[in-house]
């Protein structure tokens, strides 16, 4: 060890290097940070619980209970709360009391009620409803878009187009979804140049907003990083959205990639509501609470007070006579612990 | 000035912390399953079903796996059965099969019914240790050296745990310090690998790689494995955090057998099926069939007659 300078020796012990030189502890947590995953200060979730969540639930839910669910969502913290569907009530028989859950929500003036319009007809009575913001639905895959819609990519993205333009002409933003970005459950695995493609088609139709649907939730890590990095390419990360299902139990690390590559908003439903219509018993979006749970726990900011999500989640299983599908509702479910708990993570 | 061809400041950040490297190409998946795992199911297991079970996980390409414990049947009668399972179980090669043992007096009738290998469980919480097993942490280190001298001298290997990494169900807060203090006395005391355990599952990936930085300043990364418990849902993305700081140790329990004792209802170990689904999607190899492995956590829920915590194994539907 004789030829090797004082620093070397030092370096073998951590410690003392630091008692010797300690701006240098200082230098090399910048250094550190230089090297290691920024993530967003703030997240903004979109709760989908209402519609999403809804739609997938077997049992009906009776309009009162649907108003009232908004109304605790909207009392959270929650920025953005997807309220209803104006599809036909023929496909959807859960959301045929669309006009009436957004008539008689109350809605917060710091909260976004979006509904989905599949189409010019749902769209108008959307607007006539008092809807003031829209989605539309596309798909990274054909098979799905025939099988869910009744016709290919293209001709679903005709219709949207003129959705979209009307839209702009009204002023109301119109969000984006993009289902199957991480696998479809007809053709398997997706190209995430096509993926990038079909989002890069709505972005540039007029959509604020893209959100990108692990419809069927077989997405890892890997596949995300794989995919946004195509979908980067062509839009914006601060366009971008997660949508993560949970039936593989992915959601959280998934949504973990994604916050390491830029995406700062994320999509997930009170409670887990909502299956898998793809896998029998299954479950489907990734709970709220859950979400919530990790971006505090990681210092990021999102406005919403958890406890208030936890109760929510609470009316509206209680509605549904089911159990949650949120971890931390059921930890949270024994008090004793909660209180001791707090200190930790709220 | 410098050394090995990178810049100074490189070196000096790799001198003082592990961050952003690239994934392990390989995990070993340490399975609790039979061991954590049915200790804390309410419904008693019968023998030759534990005994089954390790030999449909053995069959699974699982490297380790915990088959059970030399504790006194008094305080855990689950594992009452425990040299009769030792006997029992089918031994295949390159397979271990550590079983715990708390003290020196479940040392040695672990060795006499034929154990290669054992672990010892030490707390970075006092409060968790006390009111667990009855005496403080060093107190309990105490205890673990004299297992450790007995093992060295049998040629026995020994692993170590440390629980409460990431909270305390007493104490709140757990400091990474404290943690890397009581993970460097076990692993100077001789433990070949360190399992870092989120006993009630309160950690998120913040303060994963926080606790992780701190103790790989004390222990080589390479020796080092979490415990991730799922109580909160945060175990897949606090695993993820893990592999992304060096560590390619993942211990996890099939079918997510061992709720929490701390909290009603709620669920405790991490799924194997669904760590291995993630590690896989990743391209990080395993060693592990995911079709077999589902078998034996489908076998195992059958016999508790309960539902099987694993969304993998929820999921009917294959891509």
């Amino acid at each position: 060890m004789g030829n090797f300078p004082t620093t070397v020796k030092h370096c073998l012990s951590y410690e003392e290097l630091i008692q010797d030189y300690p701006w240098l502890a200082r230098w090399l947590q910048e250094e550190k940070r230089a090297l290691t995953h920024e993530y967003p200060e703030y997240v903004k979730i979109v709760e989908v619980g209402p519609r999403d969540g809804l739609q997938n639930e077997k049992e009906m839910v009776p309009t009162g209970v649907k108003i009232q669910l908004i109304d605790m969502l909207s009392e959270t913290g929650l920025p953005v709360i997807e309220a209803t569907s104006f599809v036909s009530s023929k496909w959807v028989p859960q959301m045929a009391d669309h006009t009436e859950v957004l008539q008689a929500i109350h809605r917060s003036s710091h909260v976004r009620y979006p509904v989905l319009t599949p189409n010019m007809h749902g769209f108008q009575d959307a607007v006539a409803a008092g809807a003031t913001e829209v989605a539309v639905f596309g798909s990274a895959s054909e098979t799905f878009s025939r099988k869910n819609i009744n016709c290919s990519i293209d001709e679903s993205i005709l219709r949207f187009e003129e959705v979209i333009c009307t839209a702009k002409q009204r002023q109301i933003p119109v969000r984006g979804y993009v289902s199957c970005a991480l696998g479809c459950p007809y053709e398997g695995p997706i190209e995430s140049t096509k993926v990038a493609e079909v989002v890069k088609r709505l972005y540039e139709l007029g959509c604020y907003e893209v959100s990108l649907g692990d419809t069927i939730g077989v997405g890892t890590p890997g596949s995300m990083a794989k995919m946004l990095h195509s979908v980067k390419k062509e839009v914006p990360s601060s366009a971008l959205a997660v949508h993560c299902h949970d039936t593989y139990g992915q959601a959280l690390a998934n949504i973990l990639t994604a916050l390491q590559m830029g995406i700062c908003t994320v999509d997930s439903s009170v409670a887990g509501l909502g299956g898998c219509p793809y896998a029998q018993g299954a479950s489907g979006n990734v709970s709220t609470e859950d979400v919530l749970y990790m971006l505090h726990g990681m210092g990021i900011k999102t406005g919403v007070d958890l406890s208030k999500v936890i109760e929510a989640g609470d009316f509206i299983c209680k509605a549904l006579n089911r159990k949650t599908n949120s971890k931390v509702a059921q930890a949270r479910g024994d008090y004793s612990v909660h209180c001791r708990m707090k200190k930790i993570n709220t | 000035f410098s050394f090995f061809n990178i810049s100074p400041v490189q070196w000096l950040v790799q001198v003082g912390a592990s961050a952003g490297k690239a994934l392990p190409q390989r995990v070993k998946i340490v399975e609790v399953g039979p061991r954590d795992g049915l200790q804390n199911e309410k419904t008693l297991v019968p023998t030759e079903v534990k005994i089954h079970l390790i030999d449909m996980l053995s069959e699974a390409g699982l490297p380790v796996i915990e088959a059970t414990s030399f504790v006194s049947p008094e305080w855990v009668p689950q594992m009452a059965d425990q040299v009769e399972v030792m006997k029992g179980i089918n031994r295949r090669p390159g397979v271990s099969y550590p079983v715990l043992t708390p003290n020196l007096k479940g040392f040695q009738a672990a060795v006499k019914a034929g154990a290669a290998e054992v672990a010892i469980f030490g707390a970075a919480s006092e409060l968790f240790s006390k009111k667990n097993i009855n005496c403080s942490v060093d107190e309990s280190l105490q205890r673990f050296e004299e297992v450790t001298k007995a093992a060295k001298e049998a040629g026995v290997r020994v692993r170590g745990y440390v629980s409460c990494v990431l909270g305390c169900p007493y104490e709140g807060q757990v400091s990474p310090d404290k943690v890397a203090q009581v993970a460097k006395r076990l692993y100077s005391m001789g433990c070949y690998e360190i399992s870092l355990g989120d006993t009630i599952g309160v950690g998120t990936p913040g303060g994963m790689a926080e606790l992780l930085e701190a103790v790989s300043r004390e222990v080589p990364v390479d020796a080092l494995a979490v415990h991730c418990h799922d109580t909160y849902g945060q175990a897949l993305a606090n695993i993820l955090i893990a592999l992304q700081m060096g560590i390619s140790v993942v211990d996890s329990s099939v079918a997510g057998l061992g709720g929490c004792p701390y909290a009603q209802g709620a669920s405790g170990n991490v799924a194997t099926e669904d760590v291995v689904y993630m590690l896989h999607g990743l391209g990080i190899q395993t060693g592990v069939d995911l079709p077999k492995l589902m078998d034996a956590g489908a076998f195992i829920c059958r016999s508790l007659n309960r539902k099987t915590s694993s969304k993998v194994a929820q999921a009917t539907c294959k891509l």
